[in-house]
């Protein structure tokens, strides 16, 4: 299938990014999001689920928690390139709340036909939903779930489950006899365990669940075959995340090089100091080209949409990985303590640059497909 | 990867139908003689004639000066110059020897020269029968070009030229140079003016051209010197001073970020050309071994000819996104990287490709037994070309700092 020349970024979605990134520069400046989740810096302070449910709630009045819904099961059913727009301005602000992973499992339940609509029309209701399938030593794909479904009931401890703290429903793979499984569960179902990590970032909240005898159904629907055709839209979207993230570190810390002065200069004067911010602006419009292109993939050209979603993944996570070392570094003395907020995006790109895949071994993957498969 | 769909206009899109038939039938066939990699390494008088007769085919057909006015050689079109690359680029022809002319003389005279002078000058240049090369860098004047010392000195209507060019491609075949000459001695971006010099038929009176041999052991780019040469005050473009301003069109132009699109063809196969890509390093790693196993599956080669292929994915990401006005905070953020990105990731593939062939890198263009006929090491080589003409890379990196990060200016 052919890809439009513009990404099939269309007037839609432009006044979606653009009303994202009024809504955010409003209600949710740095500082906002500083008193917010940064009030105790004890290293072992206890897992704490810090966030503003009604600005969230704000959210999903204007319908963003339900783009990645069918139009037939109450939702927007918006491609996701626009979906890529909001989250871009959603990683600017770093803003902590459940969008990402009921986007992400919007798209796996979607990818799952007539077997998915129920869970998906409650999330167009204003279900939230965080998706449960690493294992402890996070790895990312389905045949890896921890999780064991038998006799109609899970068990196991599921881990590195992001926003699990926020969400109304957890979405969970699992491992049956009949091979993987799906499972819509209440995040309070009775047999539901959550422990909450203790975590670096501190704009998001993680946990380990454990499931004992969980009753529950099973969404009946190939869940290899749905995970693998949601995966691109994932990636993609934790790598927008990434990007706006990114943008964030680079214009703040240009901000600072050209007010800060030493040696009576600004410190953007220096090379030493000039080029290497170029070099961070380089790779996030690397990054953010790639992250449309794969949107656009998924959207219009499926067959393609592993590939461009790998380079997608593997590009803006070595950016985040640049942007943010730069950003703490440039800062200077400030930058290295709790008050300056660089260490807000600097701890979520770390967080970011783990979730769903490595650079590496996004390319490894990569290789597969263009010089193995090919060959 | 997949095609874009074209998102044409009614004149684009019957023009590129135009376009797509006349080359099916017209794209050249492959030369006797063998071809340097690009234009700027042309050494002898038949590669020229080869491609120079190409260049003149595909303007007599309308692919080139596409959005120039028709009273200037143009076709009068609106934004169909990137139709006819895509199209000629598609159709695999060779490429343009007047390189030159086209990304940067043309564009400047257009924007600066008078009337008549674009008129007499443009379509000539168009069809490639006056090839033009380029007069900026001195010995004491490369990333600070406006120390440019070249002095013209005022004589009635007539300046009288002296001083020393250097790094000038394609002056041995060149009609025409744009010139960047100091004026004014008492200021320095002000005491520049900009003109067109004719300087083949000066040849031996006044101006003395001087091949340069690069590291590659090629030619192709020289040093001029000029001695008492005398032109006419009709030869300046802009007014007296504005010469800073003049090259500002030409440098953006031939860095890829100017308003008129540079004719381009080229994608030609033969013997002795090959893409610097990252399939072409796939390729490559098929066919070599290490440690007694295909390249190709060397885990550390594999991450790196990776990296190359996502950063030309990018690239193309870039030029399609910077049609995306929603998608981008400044205008020249995306263009103004062109010439960095383009010149550092072909520089990095020619280096990953030596590390692919292992021992066998250390094999020239002489030795029958070099892989891919010695072409990776001379690319490596050749690659400095790119990461230091047309400003540094390092030039580079200022400017985007300067224009698009607003950071204070190094210097």
């Amino acid at each position: 299938m052919a890809q439009p020349d513009d990404f099939g970024f269309t007037e839609e979605a432009a006044l979606l990014k653009a009303s994202a990134r009024k809504f955010f520069g409003e209600k949710f400046t740095a500082d906002v999001l500083h008193n917010m989740v940064a009030s105790d810096p004890s290293p072992e302070r206890a897992p704490d689920v810090q966030w503003d449910e009604s600005i969230w709630q704000q959210m999903v009045d204007l319908g963003w928690s339900l783009l990645a819904v069918p139009e037939a099961q109450g939702g927007v059913g918006m491609p996701l390139v626009g979906v890529a727009g909001l989250v871009e301005e959603l990683g600017r602000a770093a803003f902590p709340c459940p969008l990402l992973s009921t986007l992400a499992s919007s798209y796996i339940l979607a990818a799952c036909g007539s077997a998915g609509e129920p869970a998906l029309a409650e999330i167009a209701e204003g279900a939230t939903v965080a998706l449960v399938l690493s294992d402890a030593n996070g790895s990312w794909l389905p045949e890896g779930s921890p999780l064991g479904f038998s006799g109609g009931s899970l068990n196991g401890t599921g881990y590195f489950v992001q926003d699990a703290g926020k969400v109304s429903h957890l979405l969970v793979c699992a491992r049956s006899d009949a091979g993987l499984s799906l499972h819509w569960v209440a995040a309070d179902a009775t047999g539901v365990a959550l422990v909450q990590d203790s975590i670096v970032d501190l704009t998001r909240d993680q946990a380990h669940i454990q499931f004992n005898n969980v009753e529950t159904q099973q969404v009946s629907a190939d869940a290899q075959l749905a995970m693998d055709k949601a995966f691109p839209a994932i990636w993609t979207l934790y790598a927008a995340d990434m990007v706006g993230a990114g943008e964030w570190q680079l214009q703040t810390t240009i901000e600072y090089v050209n007010t800060r002065q030493q040696f009576d200069k600004p410190l953007g004067f220096f090379q030493a100091v000039k080029h290497p911010l170029v070099d961070v602006m380089v790779m996030i419009d690397q990054a953010k080209s790639l992250v449309y292109n794969a949107a656009c993939a998924v959207d219009c050209d499926p067959q393609n949409a592993h590939q461009a979603a790998h380079m997608a993944q593997a590009s803006a996570s070595d950016m985040a990985d640049y942007a943010s070392s730069r950003s703490v570094q440039y800062h200077g003395g400030i930058g290295f303590t709790w008050e300056c907020y660089v260490h807000l995006f600097f701890k979520r790109q770390k967080h970011s640059q783990m979730l769903w895949g490595d650079a590496p071994w996004h390319r490894s993957r990569l290789a597969e497909l263009v010089i193995d498969a090919a060959a | 990867m997949t095609e874009a769909r074209h998102t044409d206009t009614p004149e684009q899109a019957q023009f590129r139908q135009q376009a797509k038939a006349w080359l099916q039938d017209n794209c050249p066939a492959e030369p006797a003689v063998r071809l340097p990699l690009t234009p700027l390494e042309i050494m002898t008088q038949e590669q020229l004639t080869y491609l120079q007769a190409w260049q003149k085919a595909a303007y007599d057909a309308g692919l080139i000066g596409c959005d120039y006015p028709i009273e200037v050689g143009g076709r009068g079109m609106s934004n169909c110059q990137r139709i006819a690359n895509e199209e000629m680029l598609a159709a695999g022809t060779p490429f343009m020897p007047n390189v030159i002319g086209l990304g940067m003389a043309a564009p400047t005279v257009f924007y600066h020269g008078q009337e008549e002078l674009k008129q007499r000058l443009l379509p000539r240049l168009f069809s490639g029968e006056d090839i033009w090369c380029q007069g900026f860098s001195e010995p004491g004047a490369g990333s600070d070009l406006a120390s440019v010392q070249t002095f013209a000195e005022r004589k009635g209507d007539k300046w009288v030229i002296n001083g020393h060019k250097v790094w000038t491609s394609l002056a041995h075949f060149a009609e025409w140079m744009i010139i960047l000459l100091r004026t004014d001695k008492t200021v320095k971006h002000d005491g520049l003016s900009y003109f067109v010099v004719p300087i083949r038929s000066a040849l031996g009176k006044g101006v003395t051209v001087r091949p340069l041999i690069k590291i590659t052991g090629e030619t192709g780019f020289n040093e001029v010197i000029f001695e008492d040469l005398e032109v006419d005050d009709a030869y300046r473009l802009d007014e007296l001073g504005k010469g800073w301003q003049v090259a500002m069109t030409t440098l953006l132009h031939e860095r890829g970020a100017g308003e008129l699109v540079t004719p381009r063809s080229g994608g030609m196969k033969n013997k002795s050309s090959h893409n610097i890509n990252a399939r072409s390093l796939i390729d490559l790693a098929r066919r070599s071994t290490r440690n007694g196993a295909s390249a190709a599956e060397d885990p550390l080669l594999r991450d790196k000819m990776m990296q190359q292929l996502i950063r030309e994915a990018g690239m193309a990401a870039n030029q399609r996104r910077s049609r995306v006005t929603a998608l981008q905070d400044h205008p020249m953020r995306l263009p103004l990287q062109n010439k960095l990105l383009m010149s550092e990731i072909a520089q990095d593939t020619a280096g990953i490709a030596m590390e692919i062939e292992g021992a066998t890198a250390s094999l020239y263009l002489g030795d029958d037994a070099a892989p891919n006929g010695g072409q990776w090491p001379m690319a490596y080589m050749n690659s400095f070309g790119f990461t230091i003409a047309a400003g540094t890379s390092e030039v580079q990196k200022n400017i985007l700092g300067e224009r698009v990060l607003g950071m204070a200016k190094s210097k």
